[in-house]
């Protein structure tokens, strides 16, 4: 059950690169993280790759495989044909900085930009009290385990470099969905609409709805439909619907 | 040589899993300034692979639960070795650490009436452990995560910098604890760290009075581990290396579930929450094995029958609970015994199935991850088929000796340990969930606890020597001109390939201080212990420094060799078997070990870099003359109003006479 | 930088960058890697696949809206011409025709209201990624280059228009309203009796009911009818509707082309009866 297959990885770093090729053995069972770590042991001890816990519950070893953004610990090697060649990139929304390491830095300066989860000010620590029902919507959105993927296959910032400082990408609009369906946070009462922020701060109007987030999230989080499209709704609500906006009106008054 | 660059700081937290973010939220919240530093990016810590829960007595499913019923299991768990006042402070803090993670955003799964859920695990007597399906470790680092983001945010307010008083530098190891010896105790204070960016390879120094080590473990060191890259027992190494000792270091926890097949995966783990809902157990003749294994401690506490098992998931108060959910030494050992007898399956292992217990919508909606993990790597639907298993390593129960209250390691002032590097709280074998529980505890109390240290010396911090940061550029540079003798690099020899020499430390450490140890095979890898050692001297890598694999690996090295020899040494003074130490040659556990911590520290001349002396004649010289050694500590007794939780005859089948009768 | 979480975002714009021609994948920083996309798979299948099925339902509509002709075949109305609210209208006999726009109306009837499914379509969701991948490329597949210049997404006039999706959702629902009823009226026959049904009528009734799903089945309905609300345990009727709407907004795709086609074959049908191409095959 073992073959010899051929790879093409990109090697180099910010000042230029190409791919380079390489024959090599594959097992039974193996995925193409096992095929990059033969290649570190026996052929390429300088490859640089991310990766941690090789089970695809941490978001680390994101590449591109055949041009597709996928983790490479959940890529089966028996997905391909024996005789085709599998070509394994960096990830080419984010500035590269060697092999298959890119600088994911955007994420993390985006994270910061997204105001944190308001705790109720008359709820102390064990008052809480939510029904599963919910939780259920942002439990679905806390599964996501930051590969960033959604962010690399996004075409807002991986085809258009200057949107990156106006938009969030897919990751973080779903961080402010996930904020403002908890049962809890009180940021509205903290005087934060995260409703009007998703689309003046964020840039949630960039978004097209074209769910390459979603066909590439390991995780299976559907990013788009529950995440994206119901914040857009949301964002609606505040600024192109005049019966809610008349509604709130009216019932603000009578309280 | 050009020193290189300094930054102060005042406490310095290595690690960004659960124990180290949450030492660095405190230690920042006390008003210290705070850097941690990680190997991999912000948010991917091993932490997130643990699964199960959070363990914490919020009596939420049942009232009967409370912190004296969570000490008492965890005390049982560990057959008694552990630190008291550790398991103490972890059973009474747990659940205020469990709440406090909800006022970050956390969201466990609830109960009907809206509070936290809680799950049974093996030897917890009640359901305990707070949850989120199976993939609480995640919950708790992201909400780790953005606690962090959110005390960020705070300072950007207040001084317009994101990072003017809590900045992670990720992707950066640090490979030496450095110390003014002048100061402090007679192991000497700590005065900073030394580090290496991954990136660029650019060495820094860190100036700070005091060290939080929170790096996990040290599976890295064994073939089939359920432990990322990153557990290579650096905490455990940098704190030898800086004068520490370390205990419990022969208590290695085989987690009983790993998946075995298809090989590239063998090791992964399969949470303990498949048999905390319903999972069990069977052999390749379909039988349930394990009522079979259940030790004599143990005996009127697990199901006789199936049945009785059975009944236990719906009427948990009338009925006791099946044997799957025994202690994981206890099933670990089982397991092996049964693939040793032949009853295996077909890759090695056994059948471990809830496609017979469960509907699968429930398997989906219950075990998500697991259900995703089996369907990508192994092609197997755990809703139609069972799941092959088998024991992996998982944790280790050993490492810092730390004072139990604030965490500081014993003799060496300003350096802090926290979660799976600190030792003692566990003894002999940790219960599952109470390892979540514990970062938050300890990782807390650490945080606190440098703080308070840092912020109390004022301005007379201990100085970092030129000389040691000189020194430990020297050790970190060494792979680059190993094997060629005198500092040059021929292009022939490069040296010893690092991986190979992590390949071989990986076989002989499963092989010959694995699950079932004998003392002649201690003896033997000790032996190649020191081979490797004199081998991995000459490991060397080429290329350069910018993220270079092969360099990080040569540098980890030297952690996991000294780490391993901590564990075979341990394993071979230890004759009797208790908890995750279990001796062919001695297969009883022996009263009169109860009380017997056996400490590791470095013998003279053990540190052969440029830092200490190089060690008189050959370092390869057998396994008398390695670089550690181990001193007997005698443990506190007990205090009596928590001995008074137990029962006299089932102390009476842990403790030595003279201390029962105290 | 890996040392910290500074942000490099846009040190350099590519999209201003002389020339123009190193922007997106091409950026300095980025790999560097000539090709638009590495992918090995028939990515363009989906978006080609689309633009010609929306194209071919573009021309057909079009034709049959203007065409002001055979629309009615005695119990049956096209769903183009339903309501028909001009007075140049087929008579109807019950049927949905109320000349509300007078005799100064000289267009064809269709127009008048075709403009609210239209819109209903063109703004929903799933066709907008439809169109936005299969017409303008934006992008033509994940990971594959899109070829303009510049992007402002939903975020400027026109496009930001987008957001009325739900005033079309309000306007759907009584033009489906209307169509069930005239699925009703197909319950006679040609001479008006009722209690008689034909092959026309199983048309209209498939149709309606994909109608309907894809209506339900809406995004900006799925959010009126529950999305919107934080607690659903205070709601627990609409939390069991939006659980109802959410199962069928996971076809939503599906159902959109089921019903884009069930629309047309039901008005060619209605043509051909029209035409006299053949009778409705009576089935009691």
């Amino acid at each position: 059950m073992t073959h010899t297959a051929h790879f093409k990885v990109w090697r180099g770093d910010a000042e230029g690169g190409g791919l380079a090729d390489y024959d090599i053995e594959v097992n039974e069972g193996e995925v193409v993280l096992d095929i990059i770590h033969r290649l570190q042991a026996t052929q390429a001890p300088d490859l640089a790759v991310r990766w941690n816990c090789k089970a695809g519950k941490c978001g680390s070893c994101s590449a591109e495989i055949n041009g597709r953004p996928r983790l490479l610990c959940m890529t089966r090697m028996s997905v391909f044909d024996p005789a085709e060649t599998v070509t394994v990139t960096p990830m080419r929304a984010f500035p590269v900085m060697r092999d298959l390491v890119t600088d994911v830095s955007f994420n993390y300066t985006k994270a910061r930009e997204v105001p944190a989860f308001v705790p109720p000010p008359e709820l102390e620590p064990g008052e809480y009290r939510m029904m599963q029902e919910d939780v259920g919507r942002s439990q679905e959105f806390r599964k996501c385990i930051e590969c960033f993927l959604c962010q690399d296959t996004c075409h807002v910032v991986r085809d258009h470099e200057e949107n990156k400082p106006a938009f969030a990408g897919p990751r973080f609009l779903m961080r402010v969905a996930e904020l403002d369906m908890h049962p809890l946070d009180a940021a509205a009462e903290s005087g934060l609409d995260r409703k009007r922020t998703a689309q003046e701060e964020h840039g949630l109007g960039y978004c097209n709805i074209t769910k390459c987030c979603t066909e590439v999230c390991p995780e299976n989080i559907k990013i788009t439909d529950n995440a994206l499209i119901p914040l857009k709704e949301r964002a609606a609500d505040r600024k192109y619907d005049p019966l809610v906006w008349l509604g709130n009106k009216i019932r603000r008054r009578g309280e | 040589m050009t020193q290189p660059e300094r930054q102060a700081w005042d406490v310095v937290v290595v690690g960004a899993g659960g124990a180290g973010l949450r030492a660095a939220i405190e230690a920042r919240e006390q008003g210290a300034r705070t850097a941690v530093i990680c190997k991999s990016l912000f948010g991917k810590a091993h932490t997130v692979m643990a699964e199960g829960g959070i363990a914490a007595s919020m009596g939420n499913v049942n009232e009967g639960d409370n912190w004296q019923v969570h000490f008492r299991d965890t005390m049982r768990g560990g057959k008694f070795l552990n630190d008291w006042r550790m398991a103490e402070l972890h059973a009474r803090e747990a659940p205020d650490r469990v709440w406090e993670l909800e006022t970050w955003g956390a969201l466990f799964d609830r109960t009907a009436d809206g509070r936290i859920s809680q799950r049974n695990f093996g030897g917890h007597e009640y359901p305990r452990l707070a949850h989120v399906g199976d993939r609480t470790g995640l919950e708790l680092i992201r909400t780790l995560q953005q606690k962090i983001v959110s005390l960020q945010q705070e300072d950007f307010r207040e001084f317009g910098d994101h990072e003017a008083r809590l900045k992670v530098f990720q992707e950066c190891t640090i490979t030496r604890v450095l110390k003014d010896e002048s100061r402090g105790e007679d192991g000497g204070a700590v005065s900073g760290v030394f580090a290496y960016e991954r990136e660029s390879g650019r060495f820094f120094v860190i100036e700070s009075p005091a060290v939080v080590l929170a790096t996990g473990g040290i599976g890295k060191s064994f073939k089939v581990t359920s432990n990322s890259w990153e557990y290579t027992g650096d905490g455990h190494a940098l704190a030898l290396l800086a004068g520490a000792r370390l205990t419990n270091m022969e208590f290695v926890q085989f987690h009983p579930t790993g998946m075995v097949w298809p090989p590239s995966v063998k090791g992964i783990l399969v949470t303990e929450s498949v048999r905390g809902d319903g999972g069990v157990l069977r052999n390749s003749d379909g039988k349930r094995f394990m009522f079979d294994y259940v030790p004599d401690v143990f005996k009127d506490k697990y199901a006789k029958t199936e049945e009785e098992g059975d009944r236990w998931y719906e009427d948990a108060d009338n009925n006791r609970r099946p044997p799957e959910l025994l202690p994981r030494d206890e099933v670990a050992r089982a397991i092996n015994a049964e693939v040793k007898a032949g009853r295996g399956s077909p890759h090695g292992g056994v059948f471990l199935d809830v496609s017979t217990r469960m509907p699968a919508e429930t398997i989906r909606r219950r075990l998500p991850s697991m259900h995703h993990q089996f369907k990508e790597l192994a092609d197997v639907d755990i809703t139609a088929e069972p799941m092959e298993v088998g024991p992996t390593c998982h944790y280790v129960m050993g490492g810092v000796w730390v004072e139990p209250d604030t965490a500081q390691a014993r003799g060496v002032t300003g350096l802090y340990a926290a979660g799976e590097v600190a030792g003692g709280m566990h003894g002999s074998n940790r219960l599952g969930g109470n390892s979540l529980s514990d970062l938050l505890v300890f990782g807390r109390r650490a945080g606190l606890h440098a703080a308070q240290y840092a912020l109390g010396l004022g301005g007379g911090r201990p100085a970092v020597d030129p000389g040691t940061v000189d020194a430990a550029a020297d050790e970190a540079l060494r792979p680059f001109s190993a094997g060629a003798g005198a500092g040059e690099q021929t292009a022939g020899d490069s040296g010893e390939n690092p991986y190979t020499l992590h390949q071989e430390l990986q076989t002989t450490m499963n092989d010959l201080v694995g699950i079932i140890r004998r003392g002649g095979e201690m003896t033997e890898a000790l032996q190649q212990l020191a081979r490797l050692r004199a081998r991995a001297r000459r490991a060397g890598v080429e290329g350069h420094r910018q993220f270079n694999p092969g360099w990080h690996l040569a540098l980890d090295l030297r952690n996991m060799l000294l780490v391993s020899e901590c564990v075979a040494r341990a394993a071979l003074e230890r004759e009797e078997s208790r908890g995750g130490h279990t001796r062919e040659d001695h297969p009883e556990m022996d009263r009169q070990w109860r009380r017997v911590n056996l400490l590791c520290r470095l013998a003279d001349g053990g540190d052969d870099t440029p830092f200490g002396k190089e060690p008189a004649g050959d370092a390869a010289a057998g396994p008398g003359r390695g670089r550690i050694e181990l001193v007997r500590h005698t443990t506190p007794h007990i205090r009596r109003d928590l001995l008074a939780l137990f029962e006299k005859d089932e102390l009476a089948k842990y403790l030595p006479d003279e201390e029962l009768f105290q | 930088m890996s040392t910290g979480t500074d942000p490099t975002t846009a040190t350099d714009d590519p999209g201003e960058a002389p020339g123009g021609a190193r922007r997106g994948v091409y950026a300095p920083s980025r790999a560097a890697i000539s090709a638009a996309h590495l992918r090995t798979d028939r990515w363009w299948l989906a978006p080609a696949a689309t633009a010609a099925g929306l194209l071919a339902f573009i021309v057909y509509s079009t034709w049959r809206a203007l065409a002001n002709a055979d629309y009615y075949a005695a119990p049956y109305v096209s769903p183009f011409y339903s309501p028909c609210l001009a007075e140049n209208c087929e008579p109807m006999k019950g049927g949905p025709n109320w000349a509300l726009f007078g005799d100064w109306w000289g267009l064809s009837p269709a127009v008048i209201i075709l403009i609210f499914p239209l819109g209903f379509r063109l703004t929903c969701y799933y066709y907008r990624k439809a169109y936005y991948r299969g017409f303008w490329a934006s992008p033509p597949a994940c990971a594959v280059a899109e070829p303009h210049r510049r992007y402002t997404g939903e975020t400027r006039f026109p496009l930001v228009l987008q957001n009325i999706h739900r005033y079309f959702f309000y306007a759907a629902v009584p033009v489906a309203v209307i169509l069930t009823y005239d699925t009703v009226l197909g319950f006679r026959d040609e001479h008006y009796e009722w209690g008689h049904m034909g092959l026309g009528t199983l048309v209209m009734l498939v149709n309606i009911v994909l109608i309907w799903a894809y209506t339900i089945s809406c995004h900006s309905c799925r959010h009126i009818i529950g999305g919107r609300l934080k607690h659903f345990s205070k709601h627990p009727v609409r939390y069991r509707l939006w659980g109802w709407v959410g199962r069928l907004n996971e076809r939503h795709m599906l159902l959109a082309w089921a019903s884009l086609v069930s629309v047309a074959v039901a008005d060619l049908y209605v043509y051909l009866l029209a035409t006299g191409v053949f009778d409705d095959p009576k089935l009691f």
